[in-house]
């Protein structure tokens, strides 16, 4: 009972379905309301705003009546700073993502096996979410500083020719952004999947035991799979953060050298406040919709088309 | 609610198998050490940092201890520091923040939570649909909405205002920085809580049902009291979220009742003079001290309610 | 002394006629560093004492990024702040147009701004159709090149007196392990320093082609390449200078390990604050020391519009009041800027304030960049410099067609 509980939510659909009619349900219609209402007006509303004017020729005040078709979007795709953009974005999003899963997971079951003193390392792990990304971007310019971070310390210790210096570095920068990245947000993953592992029932691995299966096996095979609606959840966290990546940059290495470690949220922002030029920040935030819509409607279909067969 | 609750953390925790003393253990325990390495060693560097004169931190390497203890640093950020003309630190802004943090978290997390609820259990027709935009919507830098909010809550202000013959505004008022956390925040938390509800077993539900409960009962006197641990997730989200936030702070509210981010920014972001490193990093962490507290507090809560939760009833 | 009175009667009159009660004014502007802060005390000090309304402080760190966009939001919500700083120039054509700023002419015809704003250019940047809607209340240039007396020495070498004797004492700076050009890496830094290398290499002509005429041609033409050559040898100078913030940069020169600096007049803080001496421990260049010649950029108030008559009287008490010649003196002081009226005394001022007083008064001024090129042009250019000056790979040839191409369409 306990496996189709956790496991599946096919089974519970059915559920509710039967009183799904329209009266019966009119308290949870006006209850999602505020929801309806976000959705519709608040991201359906801006979005469709905000590619309208990326037509345009906004600069300080958003124009709707200055209509320049797609001029935007060519002087975007001709700006060698997107471009960098969108490769660091790429690199710094799969490099992330995967980072965050792997860390986030093994943390998470490494504290699931009853050690001591999980509530301390819990907490170490957890702690950094509480800051900020501007914090966490000064902190971590300093410790990854040539002249007094690591490398100093390192080559202190004797070992002269040590370098590492990724902020100071054109080509490896965004992994030097990465590992303050992954800093600040793996913790607040382990807790997720700490909650997940938790929702596990012991029976499972009894069962597991008994047929004599490797304690890795078990987590590939039967854990993680059990675990879905987590991991889609770790995901949605994740990802949504990485296309949202601004304020680290930001206070880390302000893009650079040069344009070495530019983000497409910064080009946004950039052009939209610092620039002027609304109409070019709204063409750069439409591409990132449409690269998040690329992603999520097929996932969408999976989630709820494939529901509506059985 | 209580009852239940109570009842619920007290239930065992999640069972694993053990062994002492074992090299598997001896892994274990290292691997945790070595990442309790790297995540505590900013925290180590910022407390260092905090401690130290201007001429030592100019000098020495960020790993030294200091060689001069001095609070110095602390005293000047939470009263001292200058913002503008005034010289008064953090704690000019910090019960300003409590304000805007209370009002907006109990409103976000009360409206994400009865979403789930209704995505989870009582899905009705398009409720998937928004739903997904929902989940779309978690992906909008924050910065582009900016604009068209502004103008949403400036029309439906003055919409408000017509209709009650008031001079009622939205923008420039805590109520309407509460209407964008809450907005802001419903992707993410609709999410948890949505799955979190699919995850309890449908017999409660149905028994509920079978009783005659309706949507609210089901909702306040089921689903609620096994909720903790999910709660619990949604606090600390939504409390590190709107502790932190500086720009909807600005934007929304006035010079009164400006958050203690502003002040942080304002220590941290100036972008002329000599920058005051030691004083950045503690007043650094007195602004991270209550989301550092609630997750202190919240952390036992979290795991005992987790173990007992949902799965187990 | 004359001057000074007949402004004090004006303002006195101003309140008089229109001030009835005592209004809360919130200000925000992004003067947050020490100096900074201590100079706007001066016109909260200055309002409170003179009036009966109050001084509500915004203060928020970061100009651009930060602070710009909640000042506009506030500004098209319907609940502006009463008053708020701005770069004067093209930044905020379009919230005029869109009626959304206080009309300051009354203010500025009752106390004459027309007669002692000098430049008169920072007077145009604040007019629209005729009317007036920003009070100027600094001119900061950025035409300065700073010079560690104590690097040239040890390198043993004399201190340059312009640009080419840099460039000629450069390979001896850097036999003797300085930075020969300490340089920040911030996009704003990068651009503002081939700006100047710009005035003072391809000239003047060529430069107001280029700046104020948007002339493609001379933006590809042979001066230009010149200035690409010359930002291409500099970014060699600079290539071990590994900071990010200018003040950073600054105290590299401070400290005599590095050189020289190209950075406007606000540097001079810097040295201020360690204690150094002009003409002993350092040396300002205008113009490089091949033109004297500044800019006169600077900041300005404006007012956003209120539907309160008492407080638009507020307002426009303040506004005369950022002019009042004391407040110029303090304020400017303390900011290390020039004041925007010629007729005050500035004798407190140090050596390269004064140097720039006198090129003030010749009337050798340019307009600032953010006065003929619109933000969204500045932020194509400042993307190209820091590019260039961070990537050794980047020619000065590909540079520079990059340069022209968004000249061609600089609007």
């Amino acid at each position: 009972m306990a496996v189709t509980d956790s496991g599946g939510r096919e089974s519970l659909r059915t559920a509710p379905k039967k009183p799904n009619r329209l009266f019966k349900n009119m308290s949870a219609k006006i209850a999602s309301l505020p929801m309806i209402f976000t959705a519709l007006v608040v991201f359906i509303g801006c979005t469709v705003w905000t590619i309208y004017h990326s037509f345009t020729k906004s600069k300080l005040l958003p124009a709707p009546d200055k209509w320049v078709g797609l001029d935007q979007y060519e002087r975007l795709w001709s700006t060698r700073r997107w471009l960098v953009s969108i490769e660091n974005l790429a690199i710094y999003g799969i490099c992330s993502l995967i980072l965050s899963l792997v860390i986030g997971f093994t943390l998470a079951a490494l504290l699931d096996r009853k050690i001591r003193g999980e509530g301390v390392f819990r907490t170490i792990f957890l702690y950094p979410f509480a800051l900020s990304f501007i914090v966490t971007g000064l902190v971590w310019q300093w410790i990854l500083n040539p002249q007094f971070g690591i490398q100093k310390v390192v080559q202190n210790w004797g070992w002269e020719s040590f370098t590492f210096d990724p902020l100071n570095n054109a080509d490896i920068v965004i992994y030097g952004i990465l590992i303050a990245g992954i800093w600040q947000g793996s913790g607040f993953i382990m807790v997720i999947m700490l909650a997940g592992l938790r929702g596990i029932d012991e029976d499972i691995w009894k069962a597991t035991r008994v047929d004599g299966i490797p304690t890795w096996k078990t987590y590939i095979v039967v854990i993680i799979p059990m675990m879905r609606p987590v991991f889609v959840t770790a995901l949605v966290l994740i990802a949504s953060g990485i296309i949202k990546v601004y304020d680290l940059v930001v206070a880390q290495t302000s893009g650079g050298p040069g344009i070495a470690s530019e983000v497409p949220a910064k080009y946004v922002i950039e052009k939209m406040f610092q620039s002027q030029n609304l109409g070019q920040g709204f063409a750069a935030s439409t591409m990132m919709l449409v690269s998040v819509l690329v992603v999520l409607i097929p996932w969408a279909y999976l989630e709820f088309g494939g529901k509506r067969r059985d | 609610m209580t009852d239940l609750s109570a009842h619920s953390l007290s239930g065992p925790r999640g069972p694993k198998p053990r062994r002492r003393l074992s090299p598997a253990n001896i892994m274990l325990y290292s691997t945790l050490f070595i990442a309790a390495v790297y995540y505590l060693l900013p925290l180590y560097v910022m407390i260092v940092t905090s401690l130290k004169g201007m001429p030592e931190i100019r000098l020495g390497n960020v790993f030294a201890p200091p060689v001069d203890i001095t609070f110095e640093p602390w005293v000047k950020a939470w009263s001292e520091a200058c913002t503008g003309i005034n010289c008064d630190g953090l704690s000019r802004g910090f019960w300003n923040s409590v304000q805007i943090m209370v009002p907006s978290v109990i409103i976000s997390i009360a409206i994400a939570s009865v979403n789930g609820y209704a995505l989870a259990n009582w899905k009705f027709k398009g409720s998937e649909v928004f739903f997904t935009i929902l989940i779309f919507g978690a992906f909008i830098p924050y910065q582009v909405m900016i604009y068209p909010i502004v103008i949403l809550l400036r029309e439906t202000g003055d919409v408000i205002a017509a209709a009650t013959g008031t001079n009622f505004r939205l923008m420039g008022s805590l109520s309407g920085l509460v209407i964008v956390h809450s907005i802001f925040g419903m992707p993410i938390l609709t999410l948890l809580f949505r799955n979190y509800f699919t995850s309890v077993p449908e017999e409660l539900f149905k028994a509920a049902r079978v009783d005659g409960a309706g949507f609210w009962r089901i909702y306040f006197q089921v689903m609620l009291p096994m909720s903790l641990p999910i709660f619990v997730v949604a606090i600390i989200l939504q409390v590190t979220g709107i502790w932190n936030d500086f720009l909807f702070g600005v934007i929304y509210t006035k010079p009164e009742i400006y958050p203690m981010t502003v002040q942080l920014n304002n220590i941290v972001n100036s972008v002329q003079g000599v920058k005051e490193y030691n004083v950045n990093m503690a007043a650094t962490l007195l602004t991270g001290l209550v989301p550092l507290g609630i997750y202190f507090v919240s952390g036992k809560l979290f795991v005992r309610g987790i173990a007992a939760g949902a799965v187990k009833g | 002394m004359k001057f000074i009175r007949n402004a004090l009667v004006g303002t006195t009159a101003l309140c008089a006629a229109t001030a009835v009660s005592a209004a809360d004014l919130e200000v925000t502007h992004w003067w947050t560093s020490g100096g900074e802060a201590a100079a706007v005390a001066e016109f909260a000090a200055a309002l409170e004492g003179n009036t009966d309304h109050k001084w509500v402080d915004g203060a928020i760190a970061g100009s651009g990024g930060t602070a710009r966009p909640i000042i506009i939001s506030r500004i098209i919500g319907g609940d502006p702040m009463h008053a708020t700083q701005l770069n004067h120039g093209r930044q905020a054509e379009e919230l005029i147009e869109a009626g959304l700023m206080l009309d300051l002419s009354d203010v500025a015809a009752a106390e004459g701004w027309a007669d002692i704003v000098n430049p008169t250019s920072l007077l145009d940047s604040c007019t629209v159709d005729g009317k007036i809607f920003c009070a100027p209340v600094n001119i900061h240039s950025w035409q300065w090149i700073w010079l560690s007396h104590k690097a040239f020495a040890d390198a043993g070498t004399d201190v340059p007196s312009n640009w080419d004797e840099f460039v000629a004492a450069a390979p001896a700076l850097e036999a003797a392990g300085k930075i020969p050009l300490a340089m920040g890496q911030q996009a704003w830094q990068s651009n503002g320093a081939f700006g100047v290398m710009a005035i003072a290499i391809a000239g003047l002509d060529a430069w107001s082609q280029v700046t104020i005429e948007k002339n493609a041609e001379t933006a590809a033409g042979p001066e230009y390449a010149k200035v690409f050559e010359a930002a291409a040898n500099a970014r060699a100078f600079a290539a071990n200078s590994n900071v990010q913030d200018w003040n950073q940069a600054t105290n590299l020169v401070i400290t005599g390990q590095a050189g020289a600096q190209i950075m406007g007049d606000w540097a001079q803080g810097e040295f201020q604050v360690a204690n150094q001496v002009a003409g002993e421990d350092y040396t300002c260049l205008p113009g490089l020391g091949v033109n004297e010649i500044i800019s006169t950029g600077g900041d300005a108030f404006y007012f956003p519009k209120q539907d309160d008559p008492e407080i638009e009287a507020a307002q426009k008490e303040l506004a005369a009041l950022l002019l009042s010649p004391e407040v110029q003196v303090n304020f400017n002081l303390k900011k290390g800027s020039l004041p925007v009226r010629g007729d005050v005394n500035l004798e407190a001022a140090n050596d390269c304030m004064q140097k720039g007083l006198e090129i003030l008064a010749t009337g050798a001024i340019l307009p600032d960049g953010n006065q003929t090129l619109s933000p969204d042009t500045q932020g194509q250019i400042e993307d190209l410099m820091v590019e260039f000056w961070n990537d050794p790979s980047y020619s000065a040839a590909d540079a520079q067609e990059r340069y022209a191409a968004i000249i061609a369409e600089a609007d």
